[in-house]
């Protein structure tokens, strides 16, 4: 397990000034610059120091588990007449991917002298996996939570705070991820010098977006080897992953971006429909703007208000997408779809009865367009299952009884 | 025509009295008798915030207000038809505050030159930082003699304060903390940070904000500066206000009188 350090010349990288083509960039209030350039100049050298590297991928053999599984999954091939192989990244250690970032990131903050943490989170994974590294590492974590996101995810939040985290609900706006995010930043505003904010997306200011992508690499680091040691190609033909800000996608494409055979596949939430008005698919609603001081698409009214997105699943309500993820859709790189409420619910049953996997509500979004990929049957795909669905048997159940 | 906001410092070196009001607040179509309140009633500069949904650098007071005002439909586009003609009325420097994106959506060189036909003076945007500014729009707002308003805080260096200083036109907005607005901190504890502001000798004028509420911590703020921007708490004395004019008599008499 390598951090990605030495990207090349990549054009779906991040270039020197923080930016992915036109999207990207650090459009901070002043009062935040000093912590952001702070992260900008000190993150590369950070992450490749060889004693970094060490403590992060000794967290995550022994801590979190990894490498997370590939796992052909028999049936699930069988109905798709394809050869499915599912990224268990539901096994970590709480559940998700998210850890994945938030390991890196408290051994950063660490370093930065930080004794202070604060997060943001949606459904709650990245909340849990935060507070999670905070009690490891005996720091003060503090996460902002939409106040709604905090009735739909009860079990996430008594996890928090049993974990030592304090949970502080977002009531403004429309009460979920996005005024969580404000919240988590007006607090670093407020706090500059003992805190670091653990931003749980590939979105935000530069460095956020590379950097938490770097920590998320690990995925595709993993499936390249154990696919290759599975059928002797390291490349599949397809890899995909849902989409809200972008981090499981961005850690699952992060090392076929430049590998033109292997076509990537993000799935955004279409939540009642794309155009019902009830949606969070950005790539198909969004325009150019600044959400999170970063510039990238997002969901705005034409006088660039930023609108209240909808989806079933609280990870992907969010009005925008990283700016790397922005770039892949307008360079053609990566092929954005988008999964109906409905059809991540229906997406989720399947993979439960077919394979035994009770998925996260988010994961199922990717899981519901296998049936809409022209597959082969000698196609390989490979699709990150983000997180596992514990967290979604609330959900899960009401639709169980309709 | 010289600038209003250089006319202003042109004339008058201390003591400015810079008062913020969100744009549509607390009804949309107080904006022009709350402008035109604040002039009669003694402030030297009027900074109109246009509503944003999420307006990152603000604390509770603001945020709420801009909530309300766009609400109310408060937009870009409506107080820019609230604002034709205001220039038969209303002679102090305005300022219009307000996040990037919904100027980036309206079109920062169409932004540029509605506000240079309607008579703005100067445009505060907080989360545009001074390199995009300096890349890619400093030639549109010298176009159009628009004065961009940057921000210092307390943790800015002294270098990168000496480069805001060398782009900022009109004044430097300084932040008296690292805070969102609203928030209350001992002014005591600045004073160190004002002290180093002033024998740096800065170009531009400075006026500094946040926190400042009262006559006490304006003449504290304006001792050190030029002047001095209350916001929160003129949101707050307005947001109930039954008569417009005497809350901004009350309100404005209470901070400079002597």
């Amino acid at each position: 397990m390598d951090i990605a350090i030495n990207t090349g010349n990549s054009r779906y990288q991040v270039d020197k000034n923080g930016y992915y083509g036109r999207f990207g960039g650090a459009y901070v209030p002043e009062m935040l610059y000093p912590n952001v350039e702070e992260l900008q100049t000190k993150y590369l050298g950070i992450l490749s120091d060889p004693s970094f590297q060490q403590e992060f991928e000794a967290l995550l053999q022994d801590y979190v588990g990894r490498p997370s599984p590939l796992y052909f999954a028999k049936r699930l091939s069988e109905k798709y007449k394809a050869n499915i192989y599912l990224k268990r990244e539901d096994l970590n250690h709480t559940g998700a991917h998210k850890v994945n970032n938030t390991i890196g990131q408290i051994l950063l903050a660490k370093r930065l002298g930080k004794h202070r943490i604060i997060a943001e989170t949606g459904a709650g994974q990245h909340g849990v996996a935060t507070a999670t590294v905070c009690a490891l590492m005996g720091m003060e974590c503090v996460v902002y939570m939409g106040s709604i996101d905090i009735e739909r995810q009860a079990p996430n939040v008594a996890r928090m705070k049993m974990l030592g985290a304090t949970v502080i609900p977002a009531t403004s706006g429309s009460k979920t991820l996005k005024d969580a995010t404000n919240e988590a930043i007006r607090d670093w505003i407020n706090n500059p010098v003992d805190t670091h904010y653990i931003l749980g997306t590939a979105a935000g200011p530069h460095p956020y977006p590379d950097m938490v992508a770097r920590f998320q690499s690990v995925i595709s680091e993993e499936i390249k080897k154990q696919l290759l040691a599975k059928t002797g190609n390291a490349h599949p033909d397809y890899v995909v992953a849902c989409i809200g800000g972008g981090s499981n996608a961005a850690g699952a494409f992060f090392h076929y971006l430049d590998e033109a055979d292997v076509k990537l596949v993000a799935v955004e939430a279409g939540g009642k429909g794309v155009h019902s008005g009830f949606s969070a698919a950005t790539t198909q609603l969004g325009t150019i703007g600044i959400i999170h001081a970063s510039k990238t698409l997002l969901m705005q009214t034409n006088d660039g208000q930023i609108v209240e997105p909808h989806s079933i699943s609280a990870g992907l309500d969010y009005p925008g997408i990283g700016p790397m993820h922005a770039h892949l859709y307008e360079t053609g790189r990566a092929q954005f779809l988008s999964a109906t409420d409905d059809e991540a619910l229906a997406a989720a049953y399947e993979l439960s009865l077919l394979e035994g996997i009770i998925p996260a509500m988010e994961s199922a979004h990717a899981l519901a367009k296998l049936k809409d990929l022209p597959l082969n049957t000698d196609d390989v795909v490979v699709v990150c299952l983000s997180g596992r669905g514990d967290k979604d048997l609330d959900t899960y159940i009401r639709h169980m009884n309709k | 025509m010289q600038n209003r906001i250089d006319q202003l410092f042109a004339k008058k070196q201390h003591g400015v009295l810079n008062i913020y009001c969100t744009a549509g607040f607390p009804q949309l179509n107080d904006t022009l008798p709350v402008m035109t309140a604040l002039q009669q009633h003694g402030a030297d500069l009027i900074e109109l915030g246009m509503p944003f949904s999420d307006p990152l650098a603000d604390g509770p007071v603001i945020q709420d207000s801009s909530t309300k005002a766009l609400q109310n439909g408060m937009s870009i586009h409506t107080l820019f038809e609230q604002l034709a003609g205001f220039r038969e009325r209303i002679h102090v420097p305005v300022i219009l505050m307000g996040y990037f994106n919904p100027v980036l959506t309206y079109g920062v060189e169409a932004f540029c030159a509605k506000c240079a036909e309607t008579g703005i003076d100067g445009i505060i945007v907080p989360d545009l930082p001074m390199a995009e500014f300096e890349a890619d729009y400093k030639p549109i707002f010298e176009k159009y003699n628009l004065h961009l308003i940057f921000l210092v805080t307390p943790e800015t260096s002294e270098a990168r304060i000496r480069k805001i200083d060398s782009l900022s036109k009109g004044f430097l907005y300084a932040v008296s903390s690292s805070s969102t607005t609203g928030k209350d901190k001992d002014m005591n504890d600045q004073q160190a940070y004002f002290e180093r502001l002033k024998k740096l000798q800065l170009t531009n004028p400075v006026l500094i904000g946040f926190g400042i509420k009262d006559k006490a911590t304006f003449d504290t703020a304006a001792s050190y500066a030029n002047g001095a921007i209350i916001g929160t708490a003129f949101i707050k004395a307005i947001e109930h206000s039954k008569d417009i004019d005497k809350t901004v008599q009350s309100f404005i008499s209470g901070i400079i009188q002597q």
